[in-house]
């Protein structure tokens, strides 16, 4: 699903490269997570898969497309088969629950009626059947990021991509939201979540993938957060 | 795509983005009405230039001894003159009129003065060429061509008067076609700067459909909507401001010289004329203005 082969990149503005001759395979199907401090590169390699930005060398496929060649208009057709979901949740404030899921079917020109069935089934199986009306702040934070893991999963992407997705979430409502992307990703979708919350690596046992100044340090197929944190 | 759906984006576009709006309404609107009126002044110019066509003659004098010799213009000096000008490509068509024919038509003219007739001998008057002109602006082209040749005694091509009148209409037309191109630019720096501000102000709502994957066409369309829409907002008033220009000023103060018949009647054709190129022009200027500045300035 993820092949990343020698990828380096080092943005304009510093001096040090972000990612430094990354070989990785996510094959699948796969749960991974994307470990290291602040600082290791783990957005900037999101953001490359999401082809937001281009490597400096190596080469990058996903799901069988080679990221170098896809043309600029081929861009949004590749984006269609990844969902995204972020730390800050990014809702648009003022459209309720529903209208923030159905934003993602209408902006790709998916007709009304598919989306009016559509979105009702992904909030239920985030758990949000019966919040449809609400606006975002009259959630609690983890029922946001609920709307923002529909809102990426509600195209069926193939790879859903999770940067810091618990950051702004208690442990409690971390763990649900774990215990949703697992379900997603027992539905067939890989999922490669970027994260430095030991406590959720440790005890979910999947696959760890660890940088440290833009390389990778460990690669470990049932790991923890690492020893001494 | 659903064409409700982007509607309701680009009214809270607008709606968020008043004053900038307004502002770039009002530069377009002046803009293209300054350039509605210069046009109307290049339509008024052309209108004249026909409406002296018909009347204005270039008048070529012969000499009298040659206007006596050669009544019927058959000799080799007339012929020549004749000649040449039927040669010229400046020239509509000519008419030649004896020493005779003057002298009816001026005791027709003058048939109510007899004092006048007493004093007209038929042998001092000249047979004349009269010489119609392709483009009545070029009437000195005869004149320098034709004075001085032999049997010509003068030419008289009423150049003052013309001079006046087409000069006149042409810095007016010059002068509002220059004021129109800068408040042009400004109108476009404005759409420029209200895109800016617009993309700005929806950078989550951009974000989001870059990350889900909608197409960069579908990501500009309300800006562009949003731009091309203010920018026919404009051309409105711009409309609206040369019909309260022409009811309450044009047809006040121009309504005597035009009564003379010295000007072509100003009608509701000049405001049709205008609308035609302002609605297209105000389409393209602000779409384009749009275009080029999401292209240039803003991620999408
Ligand atoms: N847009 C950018 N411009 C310049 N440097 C950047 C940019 N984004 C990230 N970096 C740098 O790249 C390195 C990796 O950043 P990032 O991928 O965000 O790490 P992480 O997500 O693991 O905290 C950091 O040193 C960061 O300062
Ligand atoms: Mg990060």
């Amino acid at each position: 699903m993820i092949h990343l082969s020698h990828v380096s990149k080092s943005y304009k503005t510093s001096t040090r490269p972000a990612l430094d001759d990354v070989t990785v395979h996510v094959e699948k199907g796969e749960f991974a997570f994307l470990i290291g401090p602040s600082g290791s590169g783990k957005s900037t390699v999101l953001r490359l898969l999401l082809r937001e930005e281009a490597p400096t060398g190596g080469r990058i496929e996903v799901a069988g497309r080679d990221l170098g060649r896809l043309r600029r208009s081929k861009v949004p057709q590749h984006r269609r088969r990844l969902g995204c979901v972020f730390q800050d949740f990014r809702l648009l404030t003022n459209k309720t629950v529903e209208q923030n899921v159905g934003f993602a079917l209408e902006v790709i020109g998916r007709p009304r009626g598919a989306i009016r069935t559509i979105v009702p089934e992904v909030l239920e199986l985030v758990g949000l059947e019966g919040k449809a009306r609400r606006l975002p702040h009259e959630l609690s934070g983890g029922e946001q990021q609920r709307v923002a893991i529909a809102r990426a999963f509600v195209n069926r992407p193939l790879l859903l991509l999770a940067d810091e997705p618990t950051g702004n979430l208690d442990p409690d409502t971390s763990a649900d939201i774990m215990l949703l992307l697992e379900r997603i990703n027992r539905t067939g979708t890989t999922v490669l979540m970027a994260t430095h919350d030991n406590t959720i690596v440790d005890s979910m046992r999947r696959r760890v993938i660890e940088l440290q100044l833009g390389r990778v340090v460990r690669d470990e197929a049932r790991g923890v957060y690492g020893v001494g944190r | 795509m659903r064409a409700g759906f982007v509607f309701s984006e680009v009214l809270t576009g607008l709606r968020r983005n008043v004053t900038m709006t307004i502002a770039m309404i009002l530069t377009t609107a002046i803009s293209l009405g300054l350039l509605g009126f210069g046009l109307i002044v290049a339509k008024l110019t052309d209108e004249t230039r026909t409406l002296y066509g018909d009347k204005v003659q270039v008048q070529v004098y012969l000499t009298v001894d040659q206007s006596r010799s050669d009544p019927d213009c058959t000799g080799a000096v007339c012929q020549g003159l004749l000649e040449d000008l039927r040669g010229n490509p400046d020239v509509a068509s000519v008419s030649y009129e004896s020493q005779e024919a003057a002298y009816q038509r001026y005791l027709r003219t003058f048939a109510s003065q007899p004092e006048m007739i007493a004093i007209v001998r038929k042998e001092a008057l000249s047979a004349t060429f009269r010489v119609s002109l392709v483009d009545p602006q070029r009437f000195r082209v005869i004149s320098q061509d034709f004075t001085g040749k032999p049997g010509v005694l003068s030419v008289d091509d009423q150049s003052e008067v013309l001079d006046k009148v087409f000069s006149l209409l042409n810095s007016v037309r010059n002068v509002a076609i220059t004021i129109a191109l800068i408040q042009a630019f400004a109108a476009v720096l404005l759409i420029s700067n209200m895109v800016q501000v617009a993309a700005l102000s929806r950078r989550t709502e951009t974000s989001i459909m870059r990350l889900v994957g909608a197409s960069r066409w579908r990501t500009q369309l309300p800006f562009m909507i949003e731009a091309v829409f203010a920018g026919l907002v404009g051309v409105a008033l711009a409309i609206l401001g040369l019909v309260v220009a022409k009811l309450t000023f044009v047809d006040k103060i121009f309504g005597s010289i035009i009564s003379t018949g010295l000007l072509p009647p100003i009608d509701g054709t000049y405001l049709v004329f205008a609308s035609y190129w302002l609605i297209p022009i105000g389409i393209v200027l602000s779409g384009a203005a749009a275009y080029a500045t999401l292209r240039a300035y803003v991620r999408l």
